[in-house]
């Protein structure tokens, strides 16, 4: 059974065994306008929690995504290079960003539930 | 990824504010005002909606004035004395691109002068300046021409910029005058709208064909609903006018030109008139005339990058050495050229089209090209 966590940058990440899928979530995109670019990591980037793990730019502005827990890098989803614009229409799904083996999962609890993340996207509005 | 929650409370508004609330705006500060960045199509739709069809911009918030001489006569030759354009030969319901300047012939700002047809007055002309240096361009106006002539800021009226291929059909249709189909290029019209006397310029600044309607702020909402039922126009926001200029290759001030840049290194000597490159007569002439004779030292140049990655405004260019030339000056993503789009200024060594140049982005030098601007082929009116 995976488990979905929220950081306080706007990611997720869906966590199955000791492994995370990580992308940013619909509020991020819906805040950031149409993506035109997307770098990942590098496979095999060794990763601390909050470490600046690739960027995205919309039409307006270049932002960071950090990577919402510490490990190595499995895995990039290489479409986003060719197909950016799959951030804005499926950013919770199809435009996940990397996988990571997570170090230490006692990290997700410093994360956020589904239901705690969507108060934090409230307040912040 | 820190939402931007921007207080717009205390910033002046347009008379179209109550039409772009209802139209769903996402309202940013701008040279302070509200203005539209982007309606809920977004920046990339509107774009490509205004090369594709016609888009209507807001533009209320730029500085509209007429120059009037003290003594009645024309304001031409006093005008011509802050900036290097021919306006002295400017025929009536024609229009000019020019700059004031400094004394090192650096750019104070970039304005449109009309002298005005017939029925508005034809000793004054008037003037469109830039909304971020309209006080300080009316000022200057004031100051150098102290005693001579005057300003008569235009706080009263709105103005509104359709742009596109169907731009002119819109404009013609609405203000029930096909002639507007045929008007030339950087000309000025009169028309009515619902009784008011609105002035239509067919000019722009998204490389398109267009019309700049300046009408009396009172009816500038029912002008702009009645563009907008056009099923051509939709309401675009300054994200998209940015994107379409920046492709078009026109610059924005304080950005692409500022006090340090002069009309010859940014590419504007094609607005600088004959007689005024022999005569000079204008703040900063020497520098002016000596960069046309033996060509500037540096040129504003587009930069197209081979990736996809947009360099914006600020990124260091270098040469294939790494030697440092100079900073991108307006960059982002072209939806019409469907990549990154840049410019900044180089040597003039380095300027010529095809000259491979790095782009320092986030550490990494981008391999990128010099191009001529612009990116997309104008589309101007020219009959």
């Amino acid at each position: 059974m995976s488990q979905i966590y929220f950081s306080e940058d706007h990611e997720w990440i869906e966590v199955e065994g000791d492994v995370g899928v990580v992308g940013i979530t619909n509020y991020a995109q819906e805040q950031l306008g149409d993506v035109v670019f997307v770098e990942t990591p590098e496979v095999g980037a060794a990763l601390d929690q909050g470490d600046e793990a690739g960027v995205v730019e919309s039409v307006k502005a270049a932002s960071e995504i950090y990577s919402p827990v510490s490990g190595e890098v499995s895995d990039v989803n290489e479409e986003l290079a060719d197909n950016p614009g799959l951030v804005n229409e499926e950013p919770e799904d199809g435009a996940w960003f990397f996988k990571i083996k997570l170090s230490d999962p006692g990290e997700l609890d410093d994360l956020m539930d589904a239901a705690a993340y969507k108060k934090f996207c409230k307040d912040q509005d | 990824m820190a939402a931007d929650a921007s207080k717009t409370r205390s910033l002046a508004e347009t008379p179209l504010a109550p039409l772009h609330e209802r139209l769903g705006a996402k309202m940013v500060p701008f040279a302070g005002y509200s203005m539209p960045v982007q309606y809920p199509d977004g920046v990339l739709k509107e774009h490509q909606h205004t090369r594709a069809a016609a888009g209507l911009f807001d533009v209320s918030h730029m500085g509209q004035a007429f120059l009037i001489a003290e003594d009645g006569s024309d304001p031409a030759a006093l005008l011509e004395e802050l900036v290097p354009a021919e306006l002295q030969a400017l025929e009536a319901g024609r229009q000019r691109y020019t700059q004031f300047t400094n004394e090192r012939g650096g750019i104070l700002d970039d304005l449109m002068v009309t002298r005005p047809l017939a029925d508005l007055g034809r000793e004054r002309l008037y003037l469109v300046v830039n909304a971020a240096c309209k006080d300080a361009d009316f000022a200057h106006l004031e100051a150098r021409l102290a005693g001579r002539a005057r300003v008569e800021r235009l706080e009263d009226r709105a103005l509104i910029a359709v742009q596109g291929p169907e731009a002119a059909a819109a404009v013609a249709a609405v203000f029930d005058d096909q002639a507007l189909l045929a008007r030339p290029f950087m000309s000025q019209t009169l028309a009515r709208f619902d009784g008011a006397v609105c002035w239509l310029s067919r000019s722009g600044y998204t490389g398109e064909d267009g019309y700049e309607i300046s009408c009396p702020a009172d009816g500038a909402e029912a002008l702009s609903e009645a563009l907008l039922a056009r099923q051509t126009v939709k309401p675009i926001g300054l994200g998209a006018r940015d994107s379409l200029r920046l492709e078009a290759g026109l610059c924005l001030y304080g950005h692409d030109i500022d006090e340090t840049t002069t009309p010859v290194e940014a590419g504007l000597a094609w607005s600088i008139g004959k007689r005024r490159r022999a005569e000079g007569g204008f703040p900063g002439a020497e520098t002016v005339q000596r960069q046309l004779a033996e060509g500037p030292a540096r040129k504003r140049v587009g930069i197209r990058p081979d990736g996809r990655a947009p360099a914006r405004e600020g990124v260091e260019i270098q040469s294939e050495s790494g030697e440092r030339l100079g900073e991108v000056t307006s960059g982002g993503f072209g939806p019409t050229v469907g990549g990154p789009v840049a410019m900044g200024y180089v040597p003039s060594a380095f300027a010529a089209p095809g000259t491979r140049v790095g782009l320092s982005v986030r550490g990494k030098a981008l391999p990128a090209e010099v191009r001529r601007l612009p990116f997309t082929p104008a589309n101007f009116y020219r009959g």
